[in-house]
């Protein structure tokens, strides 16, 4: 079972996150990149599928050099091979962009299955697994929380309202994962050591036959045009009553009262 | 000049940050509180390869260095200074001289089992009355046919009741001072050795600290550690990459105490507004962030020396002073901040004022440090 992973390095969103003065993006300065939360979870699921069943684990990155960290955290978490593809042409690519990039590496790739994380924790877009699948031709389920792989058959969970919905869904496909899926293992130190003696396959656009019409700036149908910082929260207010009786009864007032939701 | 990690560094910051996080800071209080040595967290620690940081890969170990180290024991002792103390004796005290003096046999016995946490060791060279002074120790061993028949009272020594392997200095010459002393590797198994007192401490309550007794304690005549006679020298090479990891761990306390007051400071209220508004408050906070650096970049360099092969005993020892009184001087401030709080066992800073004192006195007490220090000016 040869399993591809797709990856994003993020900025670590427990530090500060704070919007450039003149509104076009995020300022990097200063910033963590980390590997994406839900892209962890991926990693995870492909290695036990491995340990499972045997085959390889190929990770795969659109993103600039910097991402590179991210990709050599999934080898020391314990991917096999990966292939980071870096190219000055593809700044400001789309999510679309990006998906026909990944598709046209792992189209290259020998595989049984594919596995995004649900969102990436910058843009909280949710499209590029999908959109993935649809130029892979795959068949595909998203948010994932249970996988299981039979004979050319995987079975999936997927929480839905109320309940979780049991989808089977022939091999090759594409799934993206919740966070529930599992508890990803930490890197251990033996592992980033192996890992930095790991090839990361890095390919620019003309190593991939694309032009940077077909993928870039240029191609792309979303463009930002201006961030602004969400609006302050305003501070909440602190009661100190004498009691426990007294506190509930604050609260219960409070939320007839003022916020109206009993 | 780089000030930067590498992304190797930067990775193990982050899995020692993570798991420390979640598996060991969420119950250190409880660790504390029922004096409980954390047999899971050891060997979770010895999963991820932080039991034997600078073992070689070939002996079961993470292949990494001392700047990895000392990273990797800031986290954890940030979360947990008693499991920053099982952690530091096993590595830098046990595995350190086994690596460096060993034989090869000795090497494929210890090292791979030790740094998988399965099992730890621990270092008897303080006795009850050879503290600073420890070339006068008074351990003898003497050679009986094909064994060695160790005799004396070891003091003071960190993991001893749950270790495997015990390095013992002892004296093998008729010569006084340093010039007798070799070192042994004794296993719990060897007849004749035994765990006496266990301490009541002030603090590292998660660790245990113990009194080793050897009585007639035969154990085989290849397990000499180093060459007969340069034991004193095993013990102080040792200490060099010791006092790293006490550096850290010192860091690590310190930074625990500042974190926990910032988050202290700006939700406790007083006044009319959070304790954090005022100055008194802030000149504390940003005086801990100041020392803490320093130090920090102190322990950075002595690794970062060690790692180039180039001698570091008047660094580490530097490292070693400020990280330390750092630690105890942001825990002081740390109850300060909290007050009340701080001085009951409902919030950590009491546990870190507790734990921050040791880093003080052992692998050589302050006062040593700053004879080390003065010695390597003056001379």
């Amino acid at each position: 079972m040869d399993v591809v992973v797709c990856v994003k390095q993020v900025p670590d969103t427990e530090q500060p996150i704070r919007v450039r003065p003149d509104g076009s993006g995020i300022d990097d300065q200063g910033l963590n990149w980390i590997l994406n939360y839900y892209d962890e979870h991926a990693v995870e699921e492909a290695l036990r599928v491995r340990e499972k069943h045997g085959g390889t684990v190929t990770v795969v990155c659109v993103g600039p050099p910097r991402a590179a960290e991210a990709v050599r955290t999934a080898l020391a978490m314990g991917a096999d091979e990966a292939v980071h593809v870096a190219d000055p042409a593809l700044e400001g690519a789309d999510h679309l962009a990006v998906a026909r990039v990944l598709a046209r590496v792992i189209g290259q790739l020998r595989y049984d299955l594919v596995l995004c994380g649900r969102l990436a924790t910058d843009d909280n877009a949710s499209v590029v697994g999908a959109a993935l699948a649809e130029y892979l031709g795959l068949p595909q389920a998203t948010a994932i929380s249970k996988l299981q792989i039979g004979d050319s058959l995987a079975t999936v969970e997927r929480e839905v309202e109320g309940g979780v919905e049991l989808v089977k869904v022939p091999l090759p496909a594409l799934f993206t994962v919740e966070r529930t899926i599992n508890e990803p293992r930490y890197p251990t130190l033996p592992g980033i050591m192996k890992a930095k003696r790991k090839e990361i396959r890095t390919l620019g656009l003309a190593d991939l036959g694309l032009e940077p019409g077909e993928v870039g700036a240029q191609a792309s149908r979303v463009r930002y045009t201006r961030f602004e910082p969400p609006p302050r929260r305003q501070a909440g207010q602190v009661v100190t009553p004498d009691s426990p009786e007294e506190a509930a009864r604050v609260i219960v007032r409070f939320l007839q009262e003022t916020a109206k939701v009993l | 000049m780089e000030f930067g990690l590498s992304e190797e560094h930067r990775m193990v910051q982050r899995t020692a940050r993570e798991f420390a996080a979640r598996e060991i800071l969420p119950v250190a209080s409880q660790l504390d509180a029922e004096h409980r040595f954390p047999t899971e967290i050891v060997r979770g620690l010895g999963e991820l390869g932080l039991m034997g940081v600078m073992v070689p890969e070939a002996y079961g170990g993470a292949g990494m260095d001392n700047v990895a180290y000392a990273l990797a024991m800031e986290e954890v002792a940030r979360a947990c200074a008693s499991t920053a103390a099982i952690m530091s004796v096993n590595n830098s005290l046990v595995c350190d001289p086994i690596l460096r003096y060993g034989t090869e046999d000795q090497r494929r016995r210890y090292l791979p089992v030790l740094a998988s946490g399965r099992e730890v060791g621990c270092y008897c060279l303080t006795e009850p009355s050879a503290g600073s002074d420890a070339a006068s120790l008074q351990t003898t061993a003497r050679l009986d046919g094909d064994r060695w028949v160790l005799n004396g009272t070891k003091a003071f020594v960190t993991n001893a009741r749950e270790a495997w392997v015990f390095v013992v200095y002892a004296r093998t010459e008729e010569e006084p001072g340093a010039r007798g002393i070799s070192a042994f590797l004794v296993e719990r198994d060897h007849p004749g050795i035994s765990v006496g007192k266990v301490e009541r401490k002030m603090g590292l309550l998660a660790s245990s600290t113990c009194e080793v007794l050897l009585e007639d304690c035969r154990v085989p005549r290849d397990n000499l550690l180093g060459r007969r006679g340069e034991g004193f020298k095993v013990a102080l090479s040792t200490l060099d990459g010791g006092r790293i990891g006490i550096a850290a761990q010192a860091v690590g306390i310190a930074r625990a105490a500042l974190e926990e007051s910032v988050g202290y400071a700006k939700q406790r209220r007083q006044f009319g507004r959070p304790i954090a508004e005022f100055q008194a408050i802030q000149w504390k906070i940003a005086d801990m962030a100041t020392r803490i650096d320093a130090a920090r970049l102190l322990t950075l360099r002595a690794a970062w020396l060690r790692d180039q092969g180039k001698r570091c005993t008047l660094e580490a020892s530097m490292a070693k002073l400020f990280a330390s009184e750092t630690a105890m001087w942001a825990a002081h401030q740390g109850v300060q901040i909290f007050g009340g709080y701080g001085y009951i066992k409902d919030y950590p800073v009491e546990r870190y004022f507790r734990d921050a004192k040791i880093t003080e006195i052992y692998e050589g007490t302050s006062e040593i440090q700053r004879m080390v220090i003065a010695r390597n000016l003056l001379s």
